[in-house]
C-alpha cells in the first residue's frame, strides 16, 4: 500500500518534473538574431563594432524579459568582405539556424548579395551599416530589406544641403573615387543639385593609385568651383586634402564617410580637419539620455572602452543598438517571428526613442530606411578623434 | 598654368614610371625574362624603408639603403626560385610564377604590416616651393632627378665597370660569354637584384607623397610595363624617357580633357604607338637567328 502510493507520487512527480521541463522550455525558446558582416581581415573592427552595438541592446531587452516572454540570441558568421561566404553564411542563418531577422554588414557588394535571398526566403534583413542606394531600393515586391545607416542616396542630398548652408556653395566641384561607390554617388549628387537647380563647376575622378590630385583639382579651381564635394576611401581622400597643401587652395570640403575609415590625420596631415565629413553618430559632446545610458553599458560591458575615444567606429555601434530595438518592436507588433509579420510590424512601429534620434513611424511600404537626411551628424578629424564639426577651435 | 602644373605632376609620376620598367629592361637584356610583379619589389621597398625609418626610427639614410639591400635579396630570390627552374627548361612558366610569387608577398605584406594605409611623412614631401607660380613638393623635383641619376649610374655601370661589361657580354652572347668565363648566372641574378633595387627605389621615393599599403605597386607595375614595352624594353634610356613621356601624357589629358579620359586615352595611345611601331619608340628589331 504504502509502496504503490509512493509509486503513483513518484510518477506524478516525474510527469510534473517532465512537464516542468518541457513547457517553459517551449516558452523560453530565444529568437535567433543571424549577423553577417566582416569579423576578420582590415574591416573586423566594423564587425566588432556592430556586434556590440547589438549584444547592448539584445543585454538590455533581455533584462527587460525579451519579447512575446522570449530572449534575444546572436549567431553571428563571418563573411570575411566576399560576397559569395556572405550568401553562403546568411544561408546557413536563415536555413538551418532558423533566425527571425538577419543583420548585414559594412559591405555593400556583400549586402547586395545577400539581398535576393532574404527577400525569397521572406525573412527580414536589416542594414546597420552598408550605404549603396540599391540595399534597400532592391525593387522586390514584397522587399523585406529595412535598414538603419546612412544612404549614398540621402547623403548626397545632405552633403548638398550642409554645404549651401554652412559654406553658401554655389558652385560646387566634385572629386569621386573612379569605382562603383564612386559612380553611385555620382548619380546621388546630380540629382540633388539638379533637384536645388545647382549646376557643378566639374566632375573629376580620382584613382586608388592616384599620387598627385592636382591635375583634376587644378581643373576644378579653374572652372570656379567654390566647395569641393569628395567620395572617396580614406587614401585617396588623404591624396586630395595634400595635394591641396601643395596647391596652396583652401576650399571647403565637404565629404562620404571615406575618411572615418581609417587612419586619416596620420595620412593627410594637419590639414585632414578641413575636411567635414557624414557620420550617423558621435559619442562625442552632449549626449541625451540615452547616449549616457548606451555609454555606460558599453564601459561596464567591455573593459576595453573607457570613453567615448575607444567606441570605434562610433557609427557601427549606434546603428546596431538602435536597429537591434527597432527588431524587437516589429517582432513584439508582429506578435510572432514569421518573417512576413515581421516585416508587416516594421511599419507599424511608432515612436521609439533611440540613440540616433526618437524615430516616429521611421518604416513604411514605400520607406525602408529609417535615417533622413536631418539625422546626419557632421564631423571633422581632429588629431585620431572623428568629433562633431566645431567642437575643437 | 593648367599645362604647366600638368608636366610637374607628370615628370615626378613618368620618372617613376621609368625606373619601375628600367626594372624590366635590366632583367630582359640579360635573359629574355622579367618579374611581372615588380610592382610588388616597389612596394617591398616602401614597405621595408617605411619600417626602419618610422617603426624603428632610423634615420633615412639608413633606412633607405638597408631596405634596398633587402630588395636586391628579394630579386635575387625571384630569379632563383621563380624564373632559374622555368628558364633553364626553356619553358615560359616564369611568366605565371612571378606573378604568382607577387602574389604572394603582397598578401605575405598584408598579414604583416596590415591592410590600412599608413602616412610615410618626410620633411621633404610636405610643404610647398613655388616653381613657375606653382606650388609643388621639392620631393617631386627631386624624383625625376633620382630617376635620371639612376640610369645614368646604370648607363656608367655597364659601360665601365667589369661586372658592367660582364653584363654586356651577356646581353650579346650568352654561349660565348660563358666560353670566356663569365658567371652568366650569378650576372643574371645580379640583374634581377638590381631590377628590385630600382623598383625598390622607386617605391622609396613616391611614398611620402603617396601612402605605405600592401597593394600600393600593382597598379604602378602594370603601367611601367606597358612602359618598356612603350620604350622598347632593349634600351635602357628609351624606357626612361618612354616613362617620363607616359607620365606627362597621362597628366596632360586628366588636366585638359578631365580625369574620365585619362585610363582611356593613355593606354590607347600605347596601342597606337605599338601598332605603328612594334618595336616600340626606341626599341630595336630582333633578330631571330635559327
Amino acid at each position: 500500500m504504502k509502496s504503490a502510493w509512493t509509486r503513483r507520487t513518484f510518477l506524478a512527480a516525474a510527469a510534473t518534473a517532465a512537464l516542468a521541463c518541457t513547457l517553459p522550455a517551449t516558452a523560453a525558446e530565444p529568437i535567433k538574431i543571424g549577423l553577417v558582416t566582416a569579423l576578420s581581415g582590415q574591416s573586423a573592427r566594423a564587425g566588432e563594432a556592430i556586434t556590440r552595438g547589438l549584444t547592448i541592446a539584445i543585454d538590455e531587452l533581455n533584462a527587460s524579459g525579451g519579447v512575446l516572454g522570449r530572449k534575444f540570441e546572436l549567431v553571428r558568421r563571418d563573411d570575411e568582405a566576399t560576397p559569395a561566404k556572405g550568401v553562403i553564411a546568411a544561408r546557413e542563418l536563415v536555413f538551418k539556424e532558423k533566425v527571425a531577422v538577419l543583420f548585414g554588414g559594412l559591405d555593400t557588394p556583400v549586402s547586395l548579395a545577400i539581398v535576393p535571398i532574404m527577400n525569397q526566403a521572406k525573412v527580414p534583413f536589416i542594414g546597420p551599416w552598408a550605404a549603396g542606394t540599391p540595399i534597400t531600393k532592391n525593387g522586390a515586391n514584397p522587399n523585406f530589406v529595412f535598414r538603419v545607416s546612412a544612404v549614398d542616396e540621402i547623403v548626397d542630398k545632405a552633403m548638398l544641403q550642409y554645404a549651401q548652408k554652412n559654406f553658401g556653395t554655389k558652385k560646387p566641384g566634385l572629386i569621386l573615387i573612379n569605382n562603383p561607390w564612386g559612380a553611385s554617388n555620382e548619380k546621388g549628387l546630380r540629382a540633388a543639385m539638379q533637384a536645388k537647380g545647382v549646376t557643378p563647376a566639374g566632375i573629376e575622378k580620382m584613382e586608388n593609385s592616384d599620387i598627385d590630385v592636382v591635375p583634376q583639382l587644378t581643373r576644378l579651381k579653374e572652372a570656379g568651383a567654390d566647395t569641393l564635394f569628395m567620395v572617396g576611401n580614406v587614401g585617396p581622400s588623404a591624396q586630395v586634402v595634400k595635394s591641396l597643401d601643395r596647391m596652396g587652395w583652401k576650399v571647403p570640403i565637404v565629404s562620404h564617410w571615406g575618411p572615418a575609415g581609417g587612419r586619416f590625420t596620420e595620412l593627410a596631415g594637419p590639414n585632414a580637419k578641413t575636411v567635414h565629413f557624414v557620420q550617423t553618430y558621435s559619442f562625442y559632446g552632449n549626449q541625451r539620455p540615452v547616449g549616457e545610458k548606451v555609454m555606460k553599458m558599453l564601459m561596464a560591458k567591455y573593459p576595453d572602452i573607457k570613453g567615448p575615444d575607444d567606441v570605434t567606429p562610433a557609427v557601427g555601434v549606434a546603428n546596431a543598438y538602435d536597429a537591434m530595438h527597432l527588431v524587437a518592436l516589429a517582432i513584439k507588433n508582429a506578435g510572432s517571428t514569421d518573417g512576413p509579420k515581421i516585416r508587416e510590424g516594421f511599419f507599424k512601429i511608432g515612436s521609439y526613442d533611440g540613440l540616433i534620434k526618437t524615430y516616429n513611424k521611421p518604416f513604411s511600404p514605400a520607406v525602408h530606411d529609417a535615417i533622413t537626411e536631418n539625422d546626419y551628424v557632421w564631423t571633422q578629424f581632429v588629431d585620431n578623434k572623428i568629433l562633431p564639426v566645431g567642437m575643437v577651435k | 598654368m593648367l599645362v604647366i602644373s600638368a608636366i610637374i605632376t607628370g615628370l615626378g609620376l613618368g620618372s617613376m614610371y621609368g625606373l619601375l620598367a628600367l626594372g624590366f629592361h635590366v632583367t630582359y637584356a640579360v635573359s629574355a625574362t622579367v618579374n611581372f610583379a615588380q610592382g610588388s619589389s616597389m612596394m617591398l621597398g616602401a614597405v621595408f624603408a617605411y619600417s626602419f625609418a618610422v617603426r624603428l626610427g632610423w634615420p633615412i639614410a639608413l633606412a633607405a639603403p638597408m631596405a634596398l639591400a633587402l630588395c636586391a635579396l628579394y630579386g635575387i630570390l625571384v630569379e632563383f626560385i621563380a624564373v632559374r627552374p622555368f628558364a633553364r627548361r626553356g619553358s615560359n612558366a616564369w611568366l605565371m610564377a612571378t606573378v604568382a610569387l607577387g602574389i604572394v608577398v603582397d598578401n605575405a605584406v598584408l598579414f604583416t604590416f596590415g591592410k590600412e594605409p599608413r602616412g610615410f611623412n618626410m620633411p621633404w614631401a610636405s610643404g610647398s616651393i613655388k616653381v613657375f607660380g606653382i606650388g609643388v613638393s621639392p620631393l617631386q623635383l627631386m624624383i625625376p632627378a633620382a630617376g635620371i641619376a639612376l640610369a645614368g649610374a646604370l648607363h656608367f655601370y655597364s659601360r665601365r665597370s667589369r661586372g658592367g661589361k660582364a653584363m654586356l657580354a651577356v646581353v650579346q652572347n650568352p654561349e660565348a660569354a660563358r666560353l670566356m668565363g663569365i658567371n652568366v648566372a650569378r650576372v643574371i641574378s645580379g640583374a634581377f637584384a638590381l631590377s628590385t633595387v630600382f623598383a625598390g627605389a622607386a617605391g622609396i621615393l613616391i611614398a611620402p607623397l603617396f601612402n605605405v599599403h600592401s597593394d600600393m605597386g600593382t597598379v604602378f607595375g602594370l603601367k611601367a610595363f606597358a612602359v618598356a614595352i612603350l620604350g622598347g624594353i632593349t634600351s635602357a634610356w628609351g624606357v626612361m624617357i618612354a616613362g617620363v613621356v607616359f607620365g606627362v601624357v597621362e597628366a596632360l589629358i586628366t588636366a585638359l580633357l578631365g580625369s574620365t579620359y585619362t585610363q582611356i586615352l593613355s593606354f590607347a595611345l600605347v596601342i597606337v604607338v605599338l601598332a605603328a611601331m612594334p618595336n616600340g619608340l626606341f626599341g630595336r628589331a630582333e633578330v631571330k637567328k635559327v
